[in-house]
This record gives structure tokens, sequence and C-alpha cells, in this order.
């Protein structure tokens, strides 16, 4: 097990983990509607398969949230 | 610079009493030019609290109609409204609620034949749109033309808003891309609580005012978020991502682009 922290909460997760398995362990729902950091730093979609998590790091979701005058 | 008359020091008083904007902070105020895209959810209540702040010049941009289904949030337009311009109808709130401001109206879509025109004229863009190819239209022109604006973003119960300076994190920074069409949510998935609306464009409104007068730290390299479910905020750290494709080491967008709407927002407008 090791901790890593999602938005700012810990989560307890097994490892290895990339981010792809990651989103899909949060159920977000609609992946091609956030954007990702991990430790602060942009994360290329088409890396998510790639990038390996690790003890301790932090992954920011930033969700598209569209929606003023009409929504 | 301005001098303030009996009446301007009587209205603007609880602005002047705060030590950290004052006279000088207030007159800073009158002397500004902001821009509003979108006089609906967000743009009302940016509008309404800008205008009696005492904002010198306030130009509106919104194509549409005042309709029915709006007045649940859009609180700069009246049940008498329906069936009139959104800009004509926001612009009599402003002059009633502060005769002192200069309103502009754009009864027009921006996009990327009028954005850089219409937005050079303004010294701070807030975005109050509801959809992506608007606000990525808005960064990508205020980062061309170098101009500071506010995000703001609401979905069902969620808000987010960051603001923009020169050399600070941009929404491409964060966001590279419009989402496909297909993935944003819609119309019946959609929807928002009216009061979302206020909580974000409050924000707003206040840091465009915070960026006027000098006060305090804005909300730039960072992504405010919250959920009004909770009542939980959260400040996610972005930065300037070098391979930013706008504002990066080696930028590729060297012209404003008009991405397609999804369908739900080109009905529902
Ligand atoms: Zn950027």
């Amino acid at each position: 097990m090791a901790k890593i922290y999602v938005n700012g909460e810990a989560q307890e997760v097994t490892l290895p983990l990339n981010i792809s398995e990651l989103i899909k362990n949060n159920n977000v729902q609609q992946p091609e509607m956030v954007s990702v950091q991990v430790n602060e730093e942009f994360a290329e979609r088409d890396e998510w398969d790639n990038i390996q998590l690790a003890e301790g790091d932090t992954v920011d979701f930033l969700y598209f949230m569209g929606g003023g005058s009409a929504l | 610079m301005i001098d303030l008359t009996e009446q301007q020091i009587e209205r603007y008083s609880r602005h002047i009493l705060l030590q950290d904007v004052g006279v000088e902070g207030q007159e800073k105020i009158m002397n500004a030019r902001v821009l509003v895209v979108g006089a609906g959810g967000l743009g009302a209540p940016v509008s309404l609290y800008l205008a009696a702040a005492g904002i010198g010049r306030i130009g509106l941009v919104d194509a549409d109609v005042v309709d029915l289904s709006n007045l649940q949030r859009q609180v700069i337009h009246f049940t008498r409204d329906v069936g009139i311009p959104k800009v004509e109808s926001a612009k009599e709130k402003i002059q009633a609620i502060n005769p002192d401001v200069q309103v502009d109206t754009y009864r027009e879509f921006l996009d990327s034949s009028n954005a850089l025109d219409i937005i050079s004229q303004y010294d701070f863009i807030v975005d109050g749109t509801d959809n992506f190819p608007v606000k990525f239209l808005i960064n990508d022109a205020c980062v061309m033309a170098g101009k500071p604006f506010s995000h703001g973003g609401i979905l069902r119960f969620h808000g987010q808003t960051f603001t923009h300076l020169p050399g600070t994190a941009c929404y491409r920074c964060m966001f590279k891309e419009p989402p496909p069409a297909g993935a944003v949510p819609t119309c019946s998935q959609a929807g928002v609580l009216g009061a979302i609306a206020g909580m974000l464009g409050t924000i707003q409104a206040a840091e465009t005012l915070k960026y006027f007068t000098g006060v305090g730290e804005l909300l730039t390299n960072r992504l405010l978020t919250f959920d009004a479910k909770t009542m939980q905020f959260n400040n996610i750290k972005v930065r300037p991502r070098a391979s930013c494709e706008l504002c990066g080491e080696h930028p590729t967008i060297d012209h404003l682009i008009d991405y397609e709407q999804a369908a739900c927002d080109l009905k529902h407008h």
C-alpha cells in the first residue's frame, strides 16, 4: 500500500498504479472532461498509461466546467 | 485622476473607509474599464457589483435576449425584461444602480473576427460565458493582447475560477483544448443551482476590484474550485506550462480559433 494525495485528500492505493488506473478507481465519469497534474506538473493525456505513481505523490484532477449564461 | 464629488464620497464611503482602498483606490476603480463577456448567470452578479463599486466603464457582450428560464439565476434581468436584449436589460440596471458608470453594449457573439478589437478597449476582461469555444477564445485573445482576465465556470453545484495576468498560467496551461463536443454534458444532465452563479460571479467581481486597487493576492497560478454541496473550497496550484501551445516556450497558436459549439449551447443560448 502507498499513500497518495488526490485533490488534497489522502488515498491508500496499491502500486503499481498509473494515472489511467487511478482515474478508473476514482470513478471519474468522463475522463475526457478532466485534466491531470502530478506533483503540480501537467500530465499529457497520451501519457496517462505510462505515468506510474509513487508514495507521497500529489495528483490533481482539474475538471472542465462550462456554464454561466446558458447552462 | 478624478476629484470625487461630495456625493461620490458618500456613495463610496465603505470603500474609502477600507485602508487598503481609500480615496486613491476608489479613483483607480473609477478610471477602470472592464469588459464582461456574457450577461448571464455570472455576468449578472459581476456587472451589478462592478457597477455598484463605481467602475468607470463597463462593456457588455451578449447576443441573446432574456428568456424566462434565465431568471432563476441571471439576477440582473427582471420578469418584465423577457424578450429584450440582455445587454439592454443589463445596461438599464447598471445605470439605475450607478449613473456614473459608462456602459458599452455589444449585442453580438464574441468570435475570432471581433474579439481582439473589443478586448483591446478594456483593462480587464471577465469571462462569464457558458461554453468552451468562447472560453478558449477569451483566453487566447487576452494572452495575445497581454490583457488580464478572470475565468469562471459553473456546473450543477460546482464552480471554478482563476485570474490571469500576463506571464501567469493561462486556461490552456491547465486545459490544452476544448473537450470533444460529444463529451460536454447535455442540457438535461447539466443545470445549475442559481445561487452558485452568484457565489462565483461575486468572486470574479472581487478579483476585478482587487486587480485595480492592487489589494491582496490574486487567484493567479491557482485554480479555485468549490463544491457547494459540501461547501469545500479547494485551491489547486497550477503553473505556466512550458509546453503550452499558447503561452509556452514554443507557441504554435498564432491566431484565434472558432471552435465548434456543442449543440446544446446553440439551442439554449
Ligand atoms: Zn498557457
